[in-house]
């Protein structure tokens, strides 16, 4: 099959599988631990670890587009960031 | 007891995935692939990047674009949700009179968008157009085409009138679903015509008025067809909104991906609002005490 078309290219190909590496493990730890770990949090709404993963993500989108509109430097610091973010939505959120 | 956990449910929603994939993640993978390379045709690329969202954000184009789709959403949801529940209110509950006024609502949503703005913009032009004509013969200074202000009015108005009809009909059916033990509780307790509203059907309409504002709010931001049809995004840009501005860099300059760029930024803020409505209006207090 020729998906010449999709356009193909290394960075956006690791940026997929990443995204789908973190949908499996997702998968994997709710099979182990079933019932998506809701609990509420610092903004008094329950959320499911899916809820978390989902504002981790959209998170790590707008701090990176932060990141090009505001500042010169690398944008691995914004996935540095990002991951910090995403440490903070998993324990507080 | 524990609630017992099937995992096996999951594949029931197989099909959905499979169907999703090819309509929805293929393409905005392949939008994703287009907004970080550029292109002159022939399937040929060349890796641009982020060179594209750093134009995008830089862009007062864009900028202005967005804040032009934030306050004709805004205008709209402020108009037609009130309206709607009004509507929906004053609509008789059984009779002849149920049918008439289902069927005149559902009348715009009949429609096809590009013809609505066929309409609008027949209906509004000041040569031939009742509108234009009437609003010119009693003085006032209306033509869509030159000015930026009869411009938004024509659109917002032209939207109201398509759309306010949805909120309509999702009001009634979440009006007429209220069991009567509710409104003869409220006779007994002497309520007024307000407290009824406020304290009964208001909070009983939460839910369909969740999916209505979000309709509206994702439709609104990503209208395109009848503003396009009515005054192409003008006059000058007063009307260009984010898919005009889009739909003009994708095809009529063909520049792939500064146009993927903008279609991500652009998918991100529409995702991230309606999470934030979807969130304030489903989940804020109804973990508290009391809170509904």
């Amino acid at each position: 099959m020729d998906l010449s078309w999709m356009a193909w290219t290394w960075p956006t190909a690791i940026f997929f599988l990443s995204i789908l590496a973190l949908l499996v493990a997702m998968a994997v730890w709710e099979y182990f631990s079933p019932g998506g770990g809701p609990r509420i949090g610092i903004f008094g709404f329950e959320t499911t670890r899916g809820d978390r993963l989902f504002i981790a993500l959209l998170g790590a989108a707008f701090i990176s587009l932060g990141w090009l509109g505001l500042t010169e430097l690398s944008l691995w610091w914004a996935l540095a960031l990002s991951l910090v973010y995403a440490v903070g939505v998993f324990r507080l959120v | 007891m524990d609630k017992p956990w099937n995992n096996k449910a999951w594949f029931l929603v197989l099909p959905v995935v499979v169907l999703v994939a090819f309509s929805a993640v293929i393409p905005l993978m392949t939008v994703v692939n287009y907004s970080v390379q550029d292109t002159f045709g022939q399937n040929v690329f060349f890796w641009a990047g982020t060179d594209w969202y750093e134009q995008t954000l830089a862009s007062e184009r864009f900028r202005d674009a967005l804040v032009r789709n934030l306050v004709f959403s805004f205008l709209i949801l402020a108009i037609e949700v009130p309206l709607g529940i009004a509507v929906a209110l004053a609509m008789p509950r059984k009779g002849w009179g149920v049918s008439v006024c289902l069927v005149l609502m559902a009348l715009p949503l009949l429609i096809p968008w590009n013809v609505v703005g066929t309409i609008w913009q027949v209906f509004g032009r000041i040569d031939i157009g009742l509108l234009g004509r009437v609003l010119a013969d009693i003085g006032i200074d209306y033509n869509y085409t030159q000015e930026p202000i009869a411009a938004w009015a024509t659109v917002i108005v032209m939207d109201v009138w398509h759309w306010t009809s949805l909120v309509v009909l999702l009001c009634y059916a979440g009006l007429v679903s209220i069991p009567d033990a509710y409104y003869q509780a409220a006779r007994i307790d002497g309520a007024s015509r307000w407290a009824v509203f406020r304290y009964i059907q208001l909070p009983k309409l939460k839910h369909v008025l969740l999916i209505a504002i979000l309709l509206r709010f994702m439709d609104s931001f990503m209208i395109y067809t009848e503003p396009f049809v009515v005054t192409g995004g003008g006059p000058g840009n007063s009307t260009t909104f984010l898919s005009i501005d889009l739909v003009k860099m994708a095809i009529g300059q063909f520049d792939l991906g500064p146009a993927a760029a903008m279609s991500i930024v652009y998918f991100l803020i529409v995702l991230a609002l309606s999470y934030v409505f979807y969130t304030v209006m489903t989940k804020t207090g109804a973990d508290r005490p009391g809170g509904r």
